[in-house]
């Protein structure tokens, strides 16, 4: 139809023409040739509106479909993945306590993120922490949010983004693994939730944000939460090993982890899951999607070698705990880098990671004496904290023009763009989560502290948390 | 009568067991242990940590047998069970006073 129309149009605007060329000599055009024409026009406008229509439908179910099947990758990182991959680190005693503790943030942020956690994330407020409008979802449709993702349903974006609230906090129960309370565990993540996490989003990537890359006072570049996700929990983490103390008998007692099998099946659902993550953090099914899904896949896997190669030198043997805790390294320090580098630059990130967090986990660790039980810290706040300030480096504009002057001409992104004052943006970032994280881990530690006490009684510990926190045991091979 | 118990390494059961079969034996009880010997056990490493393991993984054959049959029980499993590596195990060999069949009340010989 939209053919004929084309065809027949070359015809009409000859008759036409003499009409308007030499009004005074022509004869005039008749009634009848005036109406064709218009009707041939107004055709030929609905068929290209239908055309545009047609089309804008196919790339909104397109995007719909890769941003739900993006939310469902998230969710499968915090369970079965990373339940599994702390669930192994641990002793058997303590199994279904620490796989709990992942999934009760799937319940609890689920429901704080409805009533208000998805406002002060993404609400309008100042540029610290969102406002109160989408209190309960009020708002949150069916229909896009053009402020946040014009192709996709607000509610998709709004349960994507869950996926991101619910596996923050399930990372930091590996710093205080085997010794926490679950009654203490549940407030005090779901508190830390509304006052660390959604103030640190709402910075990053909420409207009006203060780190915000579009628009903010200290424009941070961070496309899939290096510094939200992982510098927060990773840091708070930190607090949470150091305000808790040892595990009972650590470092003497003997307390390695009872299934490597399983914190390998952990890993690697983490390292599927994580393409949600970063490449769904397109918030599109388009080619920036893919250039986040091909430096995710680079990073992890030169960083699962770094680690290798750095244990195979150090200490005589490749693990295969070592392969996969490189390979998380590495997709912790992609993360904020996803969306700017080139594939090259994610090898290469991926590769620098997996050799520092090694050394952080073999020798910081060693040095300062913390437990932290599961290497939160160690692989999550060092790997986090080093995206953050790699991403500055290695952002390119050709990858993701992120930053336009007045005119709307790209900026340079990053340092090899030759914009090293991007160093400065991503060091605020960083310096902000650090401080957030610190501060509101300590206060909230301390009033759940005095308010029902944080950790186990020494019998407890010693019985295991499946056993004294949930009645049960995670394997029972007599029945 | 007398008692034989051994302790194997896992993997060696299954020889262990066939041979003795093949010697003429009938019974036997089989226990999953734990344990060292002049090995002590061997150290794993868990991002850098090292940790030392100290009680293996064993297997323990007990069986009780007539006098006569001995030796040649004995030669059964050390035949099965020897690589002539530190941590093969050990057997010891004990007397018994009486044995009873539960079913029907016999004693002694004739109760194995």
């Amino acid at each position: 139809m939209l053919l004929a129309i084309i065809l027949g149009m070359p015809g009409m605007a000859f008759a036409v023409a003499p009409d308007l060329g030499a009004a005074a000599t022509a004869p005039p055009a008749t009634q009848a040739q005036i109406e064709a024409l218009q009707q041939a026009v107004t055709a030929a406008q609905q068929a290209s509106s239908k055309a545009q229509a047609a089309a804008a439908s196919a790339q909104y179910a397109g995007d719909n479909a890769w941003m739900l099947t993006s939310a469902a990758l998230v969710l499968l990182m915090t369970g079965p993945g990373l339940a599994l991959f702390y669930g192994g680190l641990v002793r058997k005693k303590n199994i279904l306590g620490t796989m709990m503790q992942s999934f009760a943030m799937m319940g609890l942020v689920t429901i704080l993120w409805a009533v208000v956690g998805y406002s002060l994330a993404f609400g309008h407020g100042s540029s610290f922490i969102g406002g109160f409008e989408h209190l309960f979802l009020k708002g949150v449709s069916l229909t896009p949010n053009p402020d946040y993702a014009p192709t996709i349903p607000e509610q998709t974006f709004m349960v994507y983004q869950l996926m991101f609230a619910i596996i923050t906090p399930a990372l930091i129960t590996g710093a205080f693994a085997e010794r926490m309370k679950f009654s203490a565990m549940a407030i005090f993540l779901s508190l830390w939730s509304l006052f660390v996490y959604c103030p640190m989003a709402h910075m990053v990537w909420g409207v009006g944000g203060l780190l915000n890359a579009s628009g903010g006072r200290y424009p941070s570049l961070d496309f899939a939460g290096g510094t939200v996700v992982h510098i927060t929990s990773g840091v708070s983490a930190l607090i949470c090993c150091l305000y808790l103390g040892k595990r009972v008998g650590y470092p003497h007692t003997k307390m390695q982890p009872h299934s490597m099998v399983l914190s390998f099946i952990g890993a690697c659902l983490l390292w599927v899951g994580w393409f949600g993550f970063n490449a769904g953090s397109a918030l599109a099914a388009s080619s920036l999607a893919t250039s986040a899904f091909v430096a995710t896949h680079f990073a992890a896997a030169a960083a699962a070698i770094g680690w290798s190669i750095a244990e195979w030198i150090h200490n005589g043997k490749p693990t295969a705990l070592g392969a996969i805790s490189g390979a998380v390294a590495g997709l912790v320090a992609i993360t904020p880098a996803s969306g700017f580098v080139q594939p090259m630059s994610a090898l290469a990130i991926g590769f620098i990671a997996g050799a520092f967090c090694f050394a952080m986990v073999f020798m910081v660790k060693a040095f300062f004496g913390y437990d932290d039980s599961l290497d939160a810290f160690g692989v999550h706040g060092a790997g986090g904290t080093l995206g953050a300030l790699l991403t500055g480096i290695f952002a390119a504009s050709v990858i993701n023009p992120i930053f336009k002057d007045a005119a709307g001409n790209t900026l340079p992104s990053g340092g090899i763009d030759g914009h090293w004052g991007q160093m400065l943006n991503q060091s605020a970032g960083v310096a902000i989560a650090w401080v957030i994280s610190i501060v509101g881990t300590l206060v909230l530690l301390f009033l759940v502290d005095k308010l029902v006490g944080l950790r186990v009684s020494p019998e407890d510990e010693a019985a295991g948390l499946d056993l004294s926190q949930h009645n049960e045991e995670g394997y029972d091979f007599n029945t | 009568m007398i008692k034989i118990e051994a302790i194997l390494q896992p993997s060696k059961l299954d020889a262990v067991k066939d041979a003795l079969l093949e010697a003429g034996i009938e019974g036997m009880t089989i226990l999953e242990a734990r344990g060292h010997g002049r090995q002590k056990g061997h150290t794993e490493f868990y991002r850098g940590r090292e940790y030392t393991v100290d009680l293996l993984p064993k297997v323990k054959i007990e069986l009780v047998v007539n006098d006569d049959m001995k030796e040649k029980t004995l030669q059964a499993i050390i035949g099965a069970a020897r690589t002539g590596r530190i941590g093969d195990g050990k057997i010891f060999v004990s007397k018994i006073d009486d044995a009873i069949r539960i079913r029907n009340d016999e004693r002694g010989e004739a109760a194995l």
